[in-house]
């Protein structure tokens, strides 16, 4: 079948889609956005986690079809959909920023690097993508808002605290961001 | 797209003139993996490629009667079906005994053990050809524990044994028996007054990381095969499957794809063999991904253990002896079953002093699923064990469990039970006061939010099970020793290729080695050591491959060490060469160049007292220095086969742990409301990865004590292969996790530093159950601990 979604922001049209075939298999092996993971394919991990419209969903128990029609952003389009960061994405160490790609960096994105929450980095588009769902609606989370909004999201490596670390400095950094007017 | 899409890419980091050891340098990897560019081993992509798909047996213990792929091999899009009959050179592989099936040879050993393979042109096709296979199974009675693997008459699951360790055992269904005996526990037992003695059970620990085996192998023009993995070792992979494709080692060419953690379940083959052996049937690039169900049942496990313990002590609180007996189940195959064993022998005192002892330590075969290496490898099953002991002890004897731990902890200069001097750091009493002496989370907390219980904070959570009625809160510690590096005599090495140019003016820094990068920072690492000793900011970290020489594993918290030592060992060699070319070049201009202690700085040669003595790009001019080297530690000794004695490991290293928990008692939920860790690092290269390895290995320590555990059921059959049945710790069940790092240095490792990867998983298990023990005065003597241990129900 033919399937036509918005996929970060830009019409996608997929063709020869199997019915049995998920979003996250269309996303992945038609059309070249690796970025969300395939860690548990039945809904545990939140490693596929994307935005369907604007509600958060784990893309591997989304039906391809299911997506006609619809506006899904993944961890590849978070830089074009958050608020940009600016000169915010170096900590005030000046140690971050480690490559000449920082520029493209979501807030989000940066904070991750910056705080260590990343160590294999497979937990982590999924991540990225609730973490920022949860910033959008909530600025300012207490640490229980964001045990419970990251709660889908299977981490093996960390421990998970710097990845709590991590939402703190992107909420505190878009904080300063608005206290500046930015 | 034409083409191989997400090979590895080198990448280079710079960081002004900063970055060496000992800072929270981020890692190189940090931004391709939050960008979801970071190519893993399921990402990989190639024209024209084949999807491979395992056929797996659906019973532990049966004889194949008849197999049929014919049915298979007519579906449209399949490439190929091959069997056991179809292997083209050797038909076993093994890490350290060469007893496992490429596929199954007419008798199945274990639940899950691969039948066949298919090649198709889409995953599906694959997976529903391969359901086309027809398979007639004998099933027979499983061998499922120590009793029926040693019965009179028990079926033998390797009756042509003719391994190392086979004239050793008491059985030929014990893979591995090592005994450490040391004093005379019969002296020991006539001083104690008190003695504790106790059976524990460890369940079964899955690694579960989160990247799925996956892989992609590519026919080669010259007969060989490129392979794209995810594993642990990649030389060692190589040795394992180039006889099994009939190839020399030099066809296989092996590269690391992105690897979505480790935790030692990818130190034994999965699909690497089966997708080169489909590759090269077909002529077509062939890539298999593992869902998770699949993955349960495609790596090996943490050994289930069955442990008995004594501990003497007198009334003073100072042990008399302590004699255990420990059986860990390796299931089918023996993957890392001896070395295991090993470990769980001499490690079985835990960090203390003790001059009796008589630990016995065996490795079975059953037809449970195969187990070898987690994060912990032996020591994590001992440590439940012993230190629960020393707290019944320490009861027993009206004394504080701390106090009694801090009275009998090993220092520097103790003897371990092998005999083995320890002659670094060993602070045990340091790490169980600092633990103890940090601040106790506020009681009640769920009270904190005002209004109303904050069901967030209770146990049972959102479930909404209590408000606070019924529960009671629990502290327990626990302390633990691991050892570093590969022991017992083992040739543990690795090797670095270091290359310095100056490129467009700038000095640059390449290294190149084989260490596997799981996630755990090594490739920061490198690039910080490199820093440190060519004095350069930019540094590309080349792609790990077989085109340089063996790293060993990433195992055994051994990579800091050892691949950290040969590129530091590397980098040394480059930067005296290069000071040497200086001396010839310039050396008659300034007698610091006779006198001084020369150092790379900033792209410079300056003297210890920072004055400059020439540029490296006059140095160099234009030409690179390189060097690749080996690099060993300090060799160990076998451990011999009667009492155990030998210098058998190469580092030690220590971390306490202090939990605190709070259980609903009505109904055996428990919470984990802080889990405190103090570890020894010798020196931390890098603060920030050093405190994520503590956290990550306690975390993994917290879901053995009350979550994670594969279940089989009587027919040895895995019942829960899902992440909906086999829980890991969500953020939800993971508690604040405070850490505090002890530098003590080790003089015998590069830069003092001490392996830091594991200790953080043995104590963090016992901590756990001793504070869920005090909250509930049960005994809990099996882990992990469910709701109807603690309602009895």
């Amino acid at each position: 079948m033919r399937v036509n979604l918005r996929v970060n922001g830009r019409p996608r049209q997929v063709d020869d889609v199997w019915e049995g075939e998920s979003l996250l298999y269309v996303l992945r092996e038609r059309m070249g956005l690796p970025g969300s993971k395939n860690a548990c394919e039945q809904g545990e991990c939140g490693s596929c986690s994307v935005r369907l419209d604007d509600v958060l969903v784990c893309s591997c128990l989304v039906a391809a079809g299911q997506a006609e029609g619809r506006e899904v952003l993944t961890v590849e389009g978070l830089p074009g959909a958050s608020a940009p960061s600016s000169a915010l994405s170096s900590d005030p160490s000046g140690d971050s920023s480690e490559d000449d790609r920082s520029g493209e960096l979501a807030p989000i994105q940066q904070a991750f690097i910056d705080a260590g929450a990343v160590q294999c980095g497979f937990c982590t588009p999924g991540l990225l993508v609730a973490a920022d769902d949860l910033l959008r609606r909530d600025s300012d989370p207490s640490d229980a808002d964001i045990r419970e909004a990251l709660s889908g999201n299977l981490c093996r490596c960390t421990g998970y605290e710097k990845i709590l670390d991590a939402v703190r400095l992107a909420a505190a950094r878009g904080e300063t961001r608005r206290r500046e007017g930015g | 797209m034409t083409g191989t899409v997400g090979v590895p890419t080198r990448i280079t980091q710079g960081s002004g003139t900063k970055g060496g050891v000992g800072e929270s340098t981020l890692r190189p990897d940090g931004t391709l993996k939050t960008t979801g560019e970071f190519a893993y081993a399921s990402d990989l992509w190639h024209e024209d490629m084949l999807w491979g798909h395992t056929l797996r047996a659906p019973h532990a213990h049966a004889l194949i009667t008849r197999i049929d792929l014919t049915d298979a091999l007519l579906q449209p899009g399949v490439y190929a079906v091959l069997a056991y009959a179809d292997l083209p050179a050797a038909k076993r592989y093994g890490l350290e005994l060469r007893d496992q099936p490429v596929l199954c040879d007419g008798r199945v050993r274990f639940h899950g053990e691969p039948v066949a393979l298919v090649a198709a042109d889409h995953p599906e096709t694959a997976r529903r050809a391969a359901a086309k296979i027809v398979v007639e199974y004998d099933v027979l009675p499983p061998v499922t524990d120590e009793a029926a693997a040693t019965a009179p008459g028990a079926p033998l699951l390797h009756p042509d044994r003719d391994d190392d360790h086979a004239p050793h055992v008491p059985h030929p269904n014990i893979v591995r028996r090592q005994p450490v005996r040391r004093g005379d526990i019969e002296a020991g037992r006539a001083r104690a007054a008190v003695i504790v003695r106790q059976d524990y059970e460890v369940g079964m620990q899955d690694q579960a990381f989160l990247g799925p085996e996956s892989g992609l192998a590519v026919p080669a023009d010259d007969g060989g095969v490129d392979l794209y993995v995810s594993t642990q070792w990649l030389h060692v992979d190589r040795e394992q499957i180039a006889p099994v494709l009939g190839l020399p080692e030099d066809k296989v060419r092996l590269a690391l794809s992105g690897v979505g953690g480790a935790f030692g379940g990818r130190e034994d083959l999965s699909m690497q063999a089966h997708a080169a052996l489909l590759a090269l049937h077909t002529g077509k690039p062939v890539k298999m991904v593992y869902n998770r169900y699949e993955s349960f049942f495609g790596h090996v496990h943490r050994h289930p253990a069955r442990i008995t313990y004594e501990h003497g002590a007198t009334r003073e609180g100072k042990l008399t002896h302590v004699a255990a007996r420990i059986v860990l189940d390796g299931g089918a195959y023996a993957s890392s079953t001896p070395a295991v064993v090993g470990n769980a022998a001499s490690l079985g005192l835990g960090p203390y002093t003790c001059e009796n002892v008589d630990i016995e330590a065996i490795g079975l075969y059953t037809n449970n699923p195969p187990c070898g290496a987690m994060r912990g490898f032996g020591a994590v099953q001992a440590c439940f064990a012993y230190e629960s002991q020393m707290d019944r002890v320490a009861a027993e004897l009206h004394l504080d469990p701390v106090e009694f731990r801090q009275l009998n902890a090993m220092e520097q200069g103790s003897l371990m039970p092998t005999g083995q001097p320890v002659d670094s750091p060993a602070p045990v009493a340091e790490l169980l006061r600092r633990v103890r002496s940090m601040p106790m989370p506020p009681e009640r907390q769920w009270e904190s939010a005002g209004e109303g219980a904050d069901l967030r904070a209770l146990p049972g959570g959102l479930s909404n099970t209590t408000h606070g009625e019924g529960v009671v809160r629990g502290v327990g510690y626990a302390v633990g020793i691991k050892n570093v590096g590969f022991s017992e005599g083992f040739d543990d090495y690795s090797t670095a290729r270091v290359r310095l140019e100056v490129v467009g003016g700038e000095p640059v820094a390449t290294v190149h080695t084989a260490m596997a990068e799981v996630g755990q920072g090594g490739v920061t690492v490198h690039a910080q050591i490199a820093r440190t000793e060519l004095g350069v900011a930019q540094v590309t970290i080349q792609p790990a491959d077989t085109a340089v020489g063996s790293a060993g594993s990433t195992s055994a918290s051994r990579q800091t060490y050892v691949t950290g030592g040969a590129v530091r060992h590397a980098c040394q060699a480059v930067r005296a060469e290069v000071l040497e070319i200086g001396r010839r070049k310039f050396g008659s201009y300034h007698p610091a160049w006779a006198t001084a202690e020369l150092l790379l700085e900033g792209g410079k040669i300056v003297t210890d007292g920072g004055e400059a003595l020439a540029d490296l790009a006059d140095v160099l001019e234009g030409d690179p220095v390189e060097r690749e080297l080996e690099w060993r530690h300090r060799p160990t000794q076998a451990l011999d086969h009667e009492r155990g004695q030998g210098n058998g490991h190469v580092q030690y290293s220590f971390a306490a742990h202090r939990a605190v928990v709070e259980v609903d008692t009505d109904l055996g939920l428990v919470k984990v409301v802080e889990l405190a860790c103090a570890q020894d690092v010798g020196k931390a290269l890098n603060p920030l990865s050093v405190v994520g390895q503590i956290q990550g290995g306690t975390t993994q320590g917290l879901g053995l004590a009350v979550m994670e555990e594969i279940v089989l059921d009587p027919e040895a059959k895995v019942r829960n292969p899902s992440f909906t049945d086999y829980l890991i710790p969500t953020i939800l069940d993971t508690p604040p996790l405070p850490v505090d790092v002890l530098e003590l240095a080790d003089s015998h490792a590069p830069y003092g530093l001490r392996g830091v990867g594991e200790a953080s998983t043995l104590s963090s298990t016992p901590a756990v159950v001793a504070a869920v023990r005090q909250a509930t005065g049960l005994a809990l003597t099996r882990v992990p601990v469910r709701p109807e241990h603690l309602t009895g129900t």
